[in-house]
């Protein structure tokens, strides 16, 4: 460090443009990997979100490796001699260079602002955006105007600690839920008891269930699978075990299977938290005390929730 | 202008006044972090139940009621017992001796602010053994799973959690009102605020976020205890009540409450990098304003935690936009800190290190930090381990490694004794590895799918979670070093001079430890700014004699 300005020799300047070069490399190849730590993209939501989050990444990556390395190079470079007690150069600061780091963050987190608002704007013209209504079953026959009624509507019921899922066009119900590929679905958000979370990690999409409101959740999902419904808003003892699987199929398939789930007769649906909550009364210590689990949903077809998922 | 002088020598106090009302703020300060730390172990145990729990899928350790009860008063604990009560241990020490002020305005309420600390702590400890367990709803308690009360019972968990927590929020109430009054009215003469310490600044800064912030969690608590215990309806919709509105009462304030955490953290970065750069702090006017814009935003970013809790796209949107504009004045002062250590004499102490260190778990958080911010992402993310991450990379990756900094610098000056280099640098290893091979792995996690407070998991989820839980039992022994260095460096460790570190600041010109009424009637008049490092400006008038004299005291001694 004998020079006092070795920024405007080119040597240096050189060194920068490289290094900055290879983390804008890193950078890109980060945002690419970021696809794969995300589950697969089922729904037409996912490619969306999973962009924004991949911009994100790069960005974001960027960032954070610019700032890490100006401190691993002060780290190296500027340690005190051993034994030197003396002070550095006192530099108080500079209006410019304060200017330039005000203003950079902030175009970059407004460009990812647009971007996300975009986004966002998108999901709601696809249609997850809720309507939050008062629970009054009147208001059903009022009905949605024709062109955005989607032909199929799921009335799902969350209970502690079990998914119910009604097909009032069909007659069935289950505690599977089964939705044909690339129709767009309607769900009715309804809670019995406490808040939930309706979430489905390869749709990328979630929505609390609040008890007391009714809410209309729309999505459209894209790749044949079985993937996982997860409960995600706490709500007491099992909520972890409160899952359930979802099943996009064809659209003969789904066909098919409303037609034979609803010559099914009535049986209990699955309820982890049933089985559990028996087992755990013959214990002499069982625990703290809990609220004790809803009935298992009496439903057309229990379903599976042990079968090999995708996501 | 007489020069300052001490009294020779004082009786030494007696180590008992830490166990009574005592209204010197530095004995509060050491009471406030000693009793923290006796919390941070508890709940650092509960931390170790639930990793040792989440090691394998199943539900195997403990039952799942066991489980939800340790988790929520893993994180009350936590919060309401270690990082709050440690910060204003912090406050304690370091606001009057940095402003030259005898004590705190209101020293009696101070003390009062104190010992409800043990008292709610005790409460909300004592809530293990009644019936039923402990509250077990998580530390936000969101109706209506919080006001279900499974025994029926007058005094439950959740009530006397409720009761702690607005207890909690009185004594903050008083501490702030103190804090702040201490900072307008007591400043030694010609500091000026622009010649006041950052942390200073940042301390007014959090504890004004406490006043406005405060009443709003506090009166939703009591709002849920009568829900709880006396049949109202505030939140319970079968009587008409709305179960979101206490969500929006919690994060009024409970999101500025992480600021309330995070902007001392920042105060003691922007004390300890000149120290140890030997520089000034680079831009410290901007730094110091910096601290208020993120009050000013702070304020208008809660429902950022509800985006999936059913709110309108325009709020969405809103408040996505404010709380990425946070993300400015916080760049300003990563990038202030830079510039101090650009071009400095770096010294790689054990504080210094934790800052360092410190730092860089605070840019990974703030980055995963705009993610979250983004309403899309936070869709699929939120309640997932990727925000249990980005939580657990501030409060301990940023907010514990800058205490444990703060710690380590100013040992010396309150307790009189120098802690040992070697067991600080193994305990900042550890913590740093520690804390990044926990928390590190929740990203993934969450970005799989997998929802935060559960018992049990779908094994796709076990690779990192097991990564996880060897961290956490990193984590587990790294405070091992920690406790040894301090009880060890207390009753055995070489004396301190009055500026072992060669820093700059009010507090470095008091002896080690400082009188009681620090000092005194001699208080100097400040005559530049702060981190003068280079300059060979004096801090205050008559400087070389009030060093000359603490030099001859310590060569009597």
């Amino acid at each position: 460090m004998t020079s006092s300005t070795p920024r405007l020799r080119p040597l240096p300047l050189i060194g920068l443009a490289l290094w900055v070069g290879l983390l804008v490399l890193v950078s890109v190849w980060m945002s690419q990997q970021s696809y794969r730590w995300l589950p697969v993209q089922a729904s037409t939501a996912a490619p969306l979100v999973d962009g924004l989050f991949s911009f994100e990444t790069g960005v974001g990556t960027f960032v954070f490796l610019a700032v890490i390395s100006v401190m691993a190079w002060v780290m190296l470079m500027h340690r005190a001699e051993k034994y030197d007690e003396s002070d550095a150069e006192p530099i108080e600061g500079n209006t410019r260079l304060e200017v330039i780091w005000t203003a950079i963050p902030f175009v970059l987190v407004m460009a990812i602002a647009i971007y996300a608002i975009r986004v966002n704007t998108t999901l709601g013209v696809l249609g997850p955006m809720e309507h939050i209504h008062v629970r009054d079953p009147l208001e059903q026959q009022g009905g949605y105007p024709g062109d955005r009624l989607p032909p199929e509507s799921v009335e799902v019921i969350a209970r502690q600690w079990s998914w119910e899922f009604r097909y009032p066009n069909s007659g069935v119900s289950s505690t599977e839920l089964h939705l044909a590929v690339d129709q767009p679905v309607t769900f009715r958000l309804v809670s019995e008891d406490v808040l939930h979370g309706f979430y489905i990690p390869a749709f990328r999409l979630k929505q609390d269930v609040v008890p007391g409101r009714a809410i209309d959740f729309n999505l459209t999902p894209t790749r044949e699978g079985r993937y996982r419904l997860r409960d995600s808003q706490f709500s007491g003892t099992w909520f972890a075990a409160n899952q359930a699987d979802v099943v996009v199929e064809s659209g003969p398939d789904h066909l098919s299977w409303l037609k034979q789930a609803a010559g099914q007769p009535l049986q209990s649906g699955i309820s982890d938290a049933v089985q559990e909550y028996a087992e755990r009364g013959k214990k002499s210590n069982p625990g703290w005390a809990t609220v004790p689990p809803a009935p298992p949903p009496q439903v057309n077809v229990p379903g599976s929730n042990t079968l090999p998922h995708d996501a | 202008m007489t020069s300052a002088t001490f009294p020779a020598s004082e009786p030494k106090p007696s180590w008992t006044r830490y166990f009574s009302f005592n209204t010197d703020a530095k004995v509060i300060g050491i009471q406030y972090i000693v009793l923290a730390f006796f919390y941070f172990l508890i709940g650092g145990l509960l931390a170790m139940i639930i990793r040792g729990e989440l090691i394998t899928p199943a539900a195997d350790l403990v039952d799942r009621t066991v489980y939800n009860g340790i988790y929520t008063m893993h994180g009350t604990i936590m919060l309401f017992l270690f990082i709050f009560p440690v910060l204003n241990g912090l406050n304690n020490l370091l606001i009057p001796t940095m402003i030259g002020a005898p004590d705190m305005a209101f020293p009696r309420l101070n003390a009062v602010a104190f010992w409800l600390v043990p008292i709610f702590g005790t409460l909300l400890i004592a809530s293990f053994f009644v019936p039923g367990g402990p509250a077990y709803s998580g530390w936000w308690s969101y109706p209506p799973v919080s006001i279900q009360n499974p025994l029926g019972h007058l005094v439950s968990g959740q009530g006397l959690w409720l009761t702690a927590v607005a207890l909690s929020g009185v004594s903050s109430i008083m501490g702030a009102v103190n804090f702040v009054t201490t900072i307008i009215r007591m400043r030694a003469p010609g500091m000026g605020w622009f010649r006041m310490p950052v942390f200073c600044w940042t301390a007014l800064a959090a504890q004004t976020l406490q006043l406005i912030g405060l009443p709003a969690l506090t009166g939703g608590a009591v709002m849920l205890l009568f829900d709880l215990v006396a049949g109202t309806s505030f939140y319970r919709p079968e009587g008409g009540g709305d179960p979101v509105l206490y969500q929006h009462f919690f994060w009024f304030y409970s999101h500025p409450a992480v600021y309330v955490i995070i902007l001392p953290v920042f105060g003691i970065f922007s004390e300890l990098f000149p120290v140890y750069a030997r520089k000034p702090l680079f831009g410290y006017v901007y730094v110091a304003l910096a601290s208020f814009i993120i009050v000013g935003l702070g304020l208008v970013v809660w429902v950022h935690h509800m985006f999936p809790s059913g709110v309108a796209q325009w709020m969405r949107n809103l408040f996505m936009v404010t709380t990425m504009l946070i993300s400015v004045p916080t760049g300003v002062k990563v990038f202030a800190w830079l510039g101090t250590l650009w071009r400095g004499k770096l010294r790689l102490t054990t504080p210094m290190l934790f800052c360092l260190g410190g730092l860089f778990n605070f840019v990974f958080a703030g980055i995963t930090g705009i993610m979250l911010a983004t309403v899309p992402v936070d869709i699929h993310v939120s309640n997932t381990y990727f925000v249990v991450g980005h939580f657990h990379y501030v409060i301990y990756g940023a907010a514990v490694m800058g205490v444990f900094a703060a710690i380590y610098h100013w040992f010396p000056k309150f307790i009189g004794r120098m802690p040992y280099e070697g067991l600080g640098k193994l305990h900042f290893l550890l913590t740093f590895v520690g804390a990044n091979l926990n928390f590190l792995p929740m990203h993934p996690l969450g970005l799989m799918g997998m929802p935060r407070r559960v018992s049990s998991y779908d094994p796709e989820f076990a690779f990192w979670n097991v990564l996880a839980s060897l961290g956490a039992f990193l984590l587990g022994v790294s405070i091992i070093p920690f406790l040894l260095n301090m009880v060890s460096s207390w009753v055995l460790g070489p004396r301190a001079t009055h500026n072992p570190w060669n820093a700059i600041g009010l507090e470095w010109l008091l002896p080690s430890p400082p009188a009681e009424d620090n000092f005194g009637e001699h208080v100097p008049t400040v005559i530049s700014r702060p981190y003068g490092y280079g300059l060979g400006q004096p801090l205050v008038e008559n400087q070389e004699a009030i060093e000359r004299e603490l030099n001859l005291q310590e060569a009597r001694a």
